[in-house]
C-alpha cells in the first residue's frame, strides 16, 4: 500500500469513530433509520385504511384500537401519519436529489472554469437568493399549480442555490491543489478531473447540506401541504393534517399533537445528523474535537 | 482620490441594482411561465369576451414581450404595479395597506429573537462545553427543527382557547387601538420570535466562539485583564459585527417567511395576501407582493453590509 493510501484509510476510519463515537449523531441515526423503514413499508405498517371513514368513533382519544386516535371523520390518525410521512420523505428526498444534482453541476463548472461562466451562474444565483424560501416556492406553485410533481419541484429549485454555494466555494479551493495541476499538466481531461478529483474533495461539505436541506425540505413540503397548495387529499400531508386540526384543538388535541411530533422528530434527527456530519467532515471542526479529546 | 468607503458604497450598490434587474426579470416572467392563458385562468366563471379584452389590455398583456417588460420596469419604478385581477384595485395601495401588518410582526419577532438569543448565545459560548452551553444547543435544535404553523396553533390552544389570556386570532392597526395592537401582536409575535430566536442563538454562539480564539483576545487575557473587561470589551464587542449581519439576515428572512404564520394568526399582512393571490390566481398581486418582499431583503442587506462597512474598518479597505 502507498502511504497515500495508508494516510486515506487511516482518515476514513477516524472520521468513522468520531462519528460513532458521539452519541447524539448516532440516536439521530437511528430514527433516521426507523423513518426511512416507515418511508417504505408504511401501507403494511398502517393498522387501518388512510381513508376508511368511520364516523360513530369519530374523535375518539387514544386507545389502544387506535394508539394516536382518531379524527373529525373517524380517521385512524396513525395511519395517515404513517402514510403522510412516506409521502413527505418522498417529496423531501427528490427536491433534494435535483437541488443537489443542478446546484452541484453549476457550482462545479462555474468554480473550475472561472470567468464569464462563473460570473453569470453567480449572479443567477444571487437573484434565487434574493427571494425568500417560501416566497419563491409559492411563486412557483402560483405558475404550476398545486401538487406533489410542483411541491418537489418548487423546493428543489429553491434549495439549487446553496448546492451551487457550497459547490463552488468548495471547488475553487480545490482547484488550486497540485494535484489537480499535475493532472492537467499530463494531458487528463477535464471532465475526468471534475470527477475524479475535483467531486470526492468536495464531497464533504455538499454532504453535510444534503442532511441539512432535507431538514428544510420536509419543513418546507409541511408549509406548502399546510397551506393546501402542496400533497392534495384525499393524500394524507402532515402540515394538512394539522390545518385540519385548527377546529378541534381543545376537542382532539391528538389531531394537531401528532402529525406536528411526527414533523419535529423528523426535521431535529435531519439536523442533528448533519451537525454530527459537519464535525466530522469540516477539517476545523475536527482538529478542535481531536484535540478536545486528546486532552 | 475618493474616499474608500463611498467605493465599498457605489459598489455594493451597483451589485445590489444588477440582482434588482435579476429580480425583475424572473417577476415578469412569473405572469408569462403560467401555463395557458393568465387572464383567462383568473376570469375563470366570470369569463366574458368583453370582461376577457379588459382586463388584457388593462394589465398590458396585449402588448409585446419586450415592450411589456420595459412597460413594467418603468411603472414599477414609479411606484405602478398595476392593478389587481380580482377586485381592479390598484396593487401598489393593496401592498401599502398591508405592510404596516407585517412589519409589526416582523419587528416584535425580531426583537423577541433579540431579547433570547443574546444572552442564550452569548453565555453559551462563555461556557463552551459546559452543561449550559449543552442545554441551550439542544434548545436552539428543537426550536430550528419545529414547525412555524404547528407551535402557532398549540401556543393559541393554550393561551386563547384554554386559559383565555390573549385573542386567538386578527389584527388592530397600532394608531388606533394600541392596546388591542399589542395584545393581538404577543402569539404571532412569540411564534415568529421563537423560531427566529433558535436560529440566532446558534449564530450568536459561533460568532462569540470565533472572536473567543483570537490572537487579541488570548493577549488581552495574558496580561492580566480581568475576565469580565476580557469578555465585554474585547469578545462580545468584536462578534457584535457579525451578530449585526445575521440579525438583518433574519429580518429579511421574517419578512419573507411569515406567510404560514400570519395565515394561522388570520394576520392581514403581506403573507397572507400572497396566499390568498396565489389561490384567486391573482398574478399582478403576486407579483407586486413578490417584487416587494425581494427588493426589502435587498435593501435590509445593503443597509446591513454599510452598517459593517461603518463598524469595521477592515471591510471597507479591502
Amino acid at each position: 500500500m502507498t502511504d497515500h493510501a495508508i494516510e486515506d484509510t487511516h482518515g476514513r476510519v477516524a472520521s468513522w469513530r468520531l462519528l460513532l463515537g458521539n452519541p447524539v449523531t448516532v440516536a439521530s441515526a437511528v430514527v433516521l433509520a426507523v423513518v426511512l423503514v416507515i418511508a417504505v413499508t408504511a401501507q403494511w405498517l398502517a393498522p387501518y385504511g388512510i381513508n376508511d371513514v368511520d364516523v360513530p368513533n369519530a374523535l375518539q382519544s387514544p386507545s389502544g384500537a387506535h394508539w394516536f386516535g382518531t379524527d373529525e371523520l373517524g380517521r385512524d390518525v396513525l395511519s395517515r401519519v404513517l402514510v403522510a410521512i412516506q409521502a413527505s420523505m418522498r417529496v423531501a428526498v427528490v427536491s433534494v436529489a435535483f437541488a443537489v444534482v443542478v446546484g452541484v453541476t453549476v457550482g462545479v463548472v462555474a468554480g473550475y472554469r472561472g470567468g464569464w461562466v462563473d460570473t453569470v451562474f453567480m449572479r443567477v444565483v444571487d437573484v434565487m437568493f434574493a427571494f425568500p424560501v417560501l416566497l419563491l416556492a409559492l411563486a412557483i406553485v402560483a405558475i404550476l399549480g398545486p401538487g406533489v410533481t410542483t411541491t418537489m419541484l418548487a423546493i428543489g429549485v429553491v434549495y439549487t442555490p446553496i448546492f451551487a454555494r457550497v459547490a463552488r466555494a468548495s471547488t475553487l479551493s480545490v482547484r488550486t491543489e497540485p494535484y489537480v495541476a499535475v493532472s492537467r499538466t499530463m494531458g487528463t481531461g477535464h471532465v475526468y478531473v471534475l470527477v475524479r478529483h475535483v467531486l470526492p474533495n468536495i464531497a464533504g461539505p455538499l454532504i453535510v447540506q444534503t442532511s441539512l436541506s432535507l431538514a428544510f425540505a420536509i419543513l418546507s413540503e409541511a408549509a406548502l401541504s399546510f397551506l393546501g397548495l402542496g400533497i392534495q387529499p384525499p393524500q394524507p400531508s402532515l402540515g394538512r393534517m394539522i390545518f385540519d386540526s385548527q377546529g378541534f384543538v381543545t376537542l382532539a388535541w391528538w389531531m394537531a399533537v401528532f402529525p406536528g411530533a411526527a414533523i419535529f422528530v423528523i426535521v431535529l434527527a435531519f439536523n442533528l445528523f448533519g451537525d454530527g456530519l459537519r464535525d466530522v467532515l469540516d477539517p476545523k471542526q475536527r482538529t478542535m474535537l481531536e484535540a478536545r479529546r486528546q486532552r | 482620490m475618493t474616499h474608500p468607503i463611498v467605493r465599498f458604497l457605489a459598489r455594493r450598490l451597483a451589485y445590489s441594482l444588477i440582482v434588482l434587474l435579476g429580480v425583475l426579470v424572473v417577476v415578469f416572467a412569473l405572469v408569462h411561465l403560467v401555463p395557458g392563458d393568465p387572464v383567462r385562468i383568473a376570469l375563470g366563471t366570470r369569463y366574458t369576451p368583453e370582461a376577457y379584452d379588459a382586463l388584457r389590455s388593462a394589465s398590458g398583456l396585449d402588448r409585446p414581450i419586450i415592450g411589456q417588460f420595459f412597460g413594467y420596469v418603468g411603472s414599477a419604478l414609479t411606484g405602478d404595479l398595476g392593478v389587481s385581477f380580482r377586485n381592479g384595485d390598484p396593487v401598489a395601495t393593496i401592498l401599502v395597506d398591508r405592510l404596516p401588518a407585517t412589519a409589526s410582526l416582523a419587528v416584535a419577532g425580531i426583537v423577541i429573537a433579540l431579547l433570547i438569543a443574546l444572552p442564550a448565545g452569548i453565555w453559551s459560548a462563555l461556557h463552551e462545553g459546559r452543561i449550559s452551553d449543552g442545554i441551550v444547543r439542544v434548545t436552539s435544535q428543537f426550536g430550528v427543527s419545529v414547525p412555524d404553523f404547528w407551535m402557532g396553533i398549540l401556543l393559541i390552544a393554550l393561551f386563547s382557547t384554554t386559559l383565555g389570556w390573549l385573542p386567538t386570532s386578527g389584527y388592530r392597526p397600532l394608531l388606533g387601538d394600541p392596546g388591542g395592537w399589542l395584545q393581538h401582536l404577543v402569539l404571532p409575535g412569540l411564534t415568529v420570535g421563537l423560531v427566529a430566536a433558535a436560529i440566532l442563538t446558534r449564530y450568536i454562539r459561533s460568532a462569540v466562539l470565533e472572536v473567543a480564539a483570537m490572537g487579541y483576545v488570548r493577549t488581552a487575557r495574558s496580561k492580566g485583564l480581568s475576565p469580565r473587561v476580557v469578555t465585554f470589551r474585547h469578545t462580545v464587542r468584536n462578534a457584535l459585527v457579525p451578530i449585526l449581519t445575521i440579525t438583518g439576515i433574519q429580518l429579511a428572512t421574517i419578512l419573507g417567511g411569515v406567510i404560514v404564520v400570519e395565515v394561522v394568526f388570520a394576520w392581514p399582512g403581506l403573507g397572507r395576501l400572497v396566499y390568498n393571490a396565489v389561490a384567486a390566481r391573482d398574478y399582478p398581486v403576486i407579483q407586486g407582493a413578490v417584487l416587494l418582499i425581494a427588493v426589502l431583503f435587498l435593501l435590509i442587506n445593503l443597509i446591513v453590509d454599510l452598517l459593517y462597512a461603518v463598524v469595521d474598518p477592515r471591510i471597507r479597505l479591502s
